[in-house]
């Protein structure tokens, strides 16, 4: 093997790993915390390629109400499920829809798109 | 608004408090940007007069108002914000589930067109382009480089190249630089115009740490535009390493024309999945013809108040559930219970809003509208079914996470593995193949493969009233052993009804004796004994009042009817009577034996006859049994009644598996040891009674009879009562879990053949290379056949 393929062999393998690390290790979702309001806890989830936060914390048997404000027309995020309360909403583009849930028990409920491309989870302890 | 638990979501709600009425309202807001804001608007709604409590919501910009309604109204309260200098409006009504549905139809409408008009001139462009870029490729073989950028475009052009150059000679004059930039400025122009949604997405993605569809046709069509720049710009790089400057521009449209129009095609079927939610929608009349003093005045359907008389001439579809007060006519119910004939409506029977009136004319009280209505619930239940998840899904979920970031680590390695390994232009062809990888990949159709064969499979189902809750209730209905069915009301029609009138002597007529016999049961509470009432007064029979009436427990009863001392009940009453049985023992013995409780009548110290009474089985009942025989289940019916009764059900359904005699309660432990056994188990029942069994099985299915179905309370309900349904939804159920296995075997199979296609591992035995052209129509045709071939569940056929 000559020069140019070392180097070749040497950058396409530090991309796999950066490309691994990036989409798996250095994922690190702002979980952010719920603002109370006087009903339930809420919290704005913008919706763009992905739901900013990606991770909602909340408390148990305090109702949640996540508003997503979808701010694309891309068809990917045109849906939103929480497949453990039987939830699929669909959000129009370019405004805010709110999505009200009630985890009465500690644990990790994960949302997603309609076609799971998508993903963020409400971490409640 | 969507939420998990009940909460009223109409914009003004009523509720009474310290017996004065209040009432909520939720107005819009506008031009709130801060905490302040929202302070002020707040101050100024909390000070208005009638004002109970207000409270001002940033995030939403909504303000939520409890208010008196002798002193303020949601107009005074805008006008109050409008103060402010805030923006209010008056709250339009909550989204009703058919609102949303339109709108997401519309949404998906537009998608469509937008998509198609960009396929369409994306796909133009992309044509134009490889024309113009015939006289480049040919002078790039002329110079001898042999690879072609696209295996597809290469084969082609060597096809077209010659006649081309024969009859439009004026292209190849064109000079080649000019052209290459031409090129460029196009294809640029279809990026920013038709795909930039991929681009602006992928992005987007990229920032969250998130990969998904875009990315990958982004980095693919991206990676491709700037070698194709690169190439054009400054070709002596490529010249000088004995590498064609190939350009990619006809193939970076043609994969975003390709792609876009399997998003077209995909957004049309998708639409196609709620195609029977949206049928549904559409049944709900938006107007009741409503007598008011006397008057008939056509009322808007949510101005129709439970009690309010209804008037609903012949073709004439119903607004609102109810109960017939007079008329008669035979009432089209297939659009919500599947029955195909038209069923007939009379004084005190119940009739369901969204069915159509055919030729007669009736009168009916409203008893639920709105949120309550049979309609509306049916509707609830489907969108909340379509929301859920099948388990089946679990395994694609767990490969789409991972999908994007492993398929671009594959096509780092397909390029690496090319330029390390290939003899003869290694740049070229590791880049076509990596881009061919990055383009066939697609997650989409293992996302689409379950949640479209849900959507169809329930939305069929209800058009056969059979309601589904979800795509676990699905799975679980596809995947069963045995089928146990409760006796009373779910084999029988539940109702004892007279079957036999038998005489001793020919001292009276059958309708003389049944006449004295209705009569003196008219005071009984025994469900055998309305049985014999209701016979008496079909045949038009005029009731006396019995003189004397008196109740044996378990035994009969004896009285006195126009001067006739009377004794009807079992053959130990008689004999404590002194009445022989004798003559009729026999008789008694065979209905017995046929599942009917035979009671002899004594009249005047001798015996008259006998009526036997049943529970007889639903006409319905003995097909379905051999139906769900014939899907391989086993059948097992399950009663409280007597041995002797039940067996004789068993036979005329054709049941062999009896266990009778179990108490309400033993009816989950009968359930349970079932499954102890292995077995997967449905328990059919009346969802009332059977609420614990149901609950307890694997699948509990409830029989409804429209009006009264609960419809909450099952995992499948049907709305009509005939076992045909249960053979059906397991029929159904079956069918769904088949087409999820192919759909998910597909996109499995797909993304497992094609990628390594793609990356040429088919090169080193048979030369072959995948072109990314190709690769893309791959792609976008992979998400449409896993929506088609779930649409093929819309055609689902009674089994």
């Amino acid at each position: 093997m000559g020069l140019d393929q070392w180097i070749v062999l040497a950058i396409g393998l530090a991309a796999i790993v950066w490309i691994n690390w990036y989409f798996f290790l250095a994922r690190t979702p702002a979980a952010a915390a719920t603002e109370g309001s006087a009903d339930a806890a809420e919290v704005v989830v913008a919706v763009r390629g992905g739901y900013a936060p990606a991770t909602i914390q909340a408390r148990v048997g305090r109702p949640l109400r996540l508003i997503f404000d979808r701010q694309e027309d891309a068809s990917c995020s045109e849906e939103v499920v929480f497949p453990d309360f039987g939830i699929r909403t669909f959000l129009p583009a370019f405004q805010r829809t709110p999505v009200e849930i009630r985890p009465d028990r500690p644990g990790t409920y994960e949302f997603t798109c309609g076609m799971s491309m998508l993903r963020g989870r409400v971490v409640v302890a | 608004m969507t939420s998990a638990a009940p909460q009223t979501s109409a914009a003004a709600s009523r509720a009474s408090s310290a017996g004065r009425p209040r009432d909520t309202v939720v107005i819009p807001v506008s031009g709130m940007t801060c905490a302040a804001c929202q302070g002020r608007v707040q101050r100024e709604l909390a000070h208005a007069p009638g004002v109970v409590d207000a409270n001002v919501n940033l995030m939403m910009s909504n303000a939520t108002v409890t208010y008196d309604p002798a002193v303020a109204s949601p107009g005074t309260l805008v006008e109050r914000i409008r103060s402010t200098g805030y923006g209010a409006e008056l709250p339009s009504a909550g989204r009703t589930i058919v609102e949303e549905q339109e709108e997401q139809d519309r949404s998906r409408a537009e998608e469509f067109r937008r998509l198609r008009l960009r396929a369409v001139i994306s796909l133009v462009a992309a044509a134009v382009a490889m024309l113009l870029s015939m006289p480049l490729m040919s002078a790039n073989m002329r110079m001898g480089f042999g690879a072609s950028a696209d295996p597809l475009l290469g084969w082609v052009m060597r096809t077209l190249d010659p006649s081309l150059s024969h009859a439009l000679p004026w292209l190849y004059a064109l000079p080649p630089r000019a052209v290459e930039y031409a090129l460029l400025g196009i294809t640029l122009a279809v990026m920013l115009w038709a795909g930039r949604h991929f681009y602006t997405g992928a992005w987007a993605a990229f920032r969250h740490h998130n990969a998904n569809m875009n990315t990958l046709i982004a980095v693919g069509t991206g990676a491709a535009f700037l070698f194709s720049v690169l190439a054009t710009v400054w070709p002596e790089l490529f010249i000088s390493r004995g590498v064609a400057p190939d350009v990619y521009y006809e193939a970076v449209m043609f994969i975003i024309a390709l792609i876009l129009a399997g998003n077209a095609l995909e957004a049309r079927a998708k639409r196609q999945t709620a195609a029977a939610l949206r049928a549904l929608g559409r049944l709900q009349p938006p107007t009741a013809r409503v007598l008011r003093d006397g008057m008939e005045v056509e009322l808007p359907v949510e101005g129709v108040h439970t009690g309010d008389l209804i008037v609903v001439r012949p073709g004439e579809r119903l607004a609102v559930d109810g109960e017939v007060e007079s008329g008669e006519s035979a009432v089209d119910e297939s659009m919500l219970t599947g029955e195909s004939l038209p069923v007939r409506r009379a004084a005190g029977d119940r009739v369901i809003g969204g069915t159509i009136n055919t030729t007669g004319s009736i009168r009916y009280v409203a008893t639920t509208v709105g949120a309550d209505s049979v309609l509306a619930r049916i509707l609830r239940l489907m969108r909340d079914a379509q929301g859920s998840r099948a388990p089946i899904q679990n395994l694609a979920d767990r490969i789409s996470a991972v999908f994007v970031p492993v398929v671009l680590s594959i096509a780092v390695a397909t390029f690496v593995a090319w330029f390390i390994a290939s003899p003869s232009a290694p740049v070229v062809r590791g880049f076509a193949a990596a881009v061919a990888v990055l383009i066939i990949a697609c997650p989409c159709a293992m996302g689409l493969a379950v949640p479209t064969a849900v959507m169809v499979a329930t939305g069929r189902g209800a058009e056969m009233g059979i309601l589904i809750k979800g795509g676990e209730a699905l799975q679980r209905s596809g995947t069963l052993h045995t089928v146990v069915l409760d006796k009373t009301g779910t084999v029988t029609e539940g109702h004892p009804a007279v079957t036999d009138v038998v005489r001793a002597r020919d001292v009276l007529t059958d309708d003389a004796m049944l006449r004295l016999v209705a009569s003196l049961e008219q005071a009984s509470e025994h469900a055998l004994a309305g049985a014999v009432v209701r016979h008496a007064q079909e045949r038009s029979l005029p009731l006396v009042q019995p003189e004397r009436f008196e109740a044996i427990v378990g035994h009969g009863a004896l009285g006195t009817v126009d001067g006739h001392a009377l004794i009807v009940g079992n053959a130990q009453l008689m004999a404590a009577q002194g009445v022989s049985t004798t003559d009729l023992h026999e008789t008694a013995a065979r209905l017995a034996n046929e599942g009917k409780t035979p009671m002899y009548v004594g009249v005047d110290g001798a015996l008259a006859g006998l009526i036997a009474v049943a529970d007889p089985i639903r006409p319905t009942s003995a097909r379905a049994i051999t139906t769900l025989r014939r899907l391989g289940l086993d059948v097992i019916m399950l009663t409280g009644d007597t041995r002797r009764t039940a067996d004789a059900i068993a036979r005329q359904a054709g049941i062999d598996t009896v266990i009778a005699e179990v108490p309400p309660e033993g009816k989950v432990a009968e359930i349970e040891r079932l499954q102890r056994g292995g077995r997967r188990v449905a328990m059919v029942g009346d969802g009332i009674n059977d609420a614990p069994a149901l609950a307890r099985a694997d699948v509990g299915i409830a029989i409804g009879s429209g009006t009264d179905v609960a419809i909450e309370a099952s995992d499948v309900t049907l709305m009509r009562p005939d076992l045909a349904g249960v053979s059906n939804a397991i029929a159904l159920s079956r069918g769904t879990m088949r087409i999820m296995k192919q759909n998910l075997f597909w996109a499995f199979i797909y993304n497992v053949i094609g990628i390594p296609i793609a990356a040429g591992a088919l090169f080193p035995f048979t030369g072959l290379l995948l072109s990314p052209i190709l690769a893309s129509a791959a792609m976008a045709m992979s998400s449409v056949s896993v929506v088609s071939n779930s649409l093929r569940l819309g055609r689902f056929r009674a089994a």
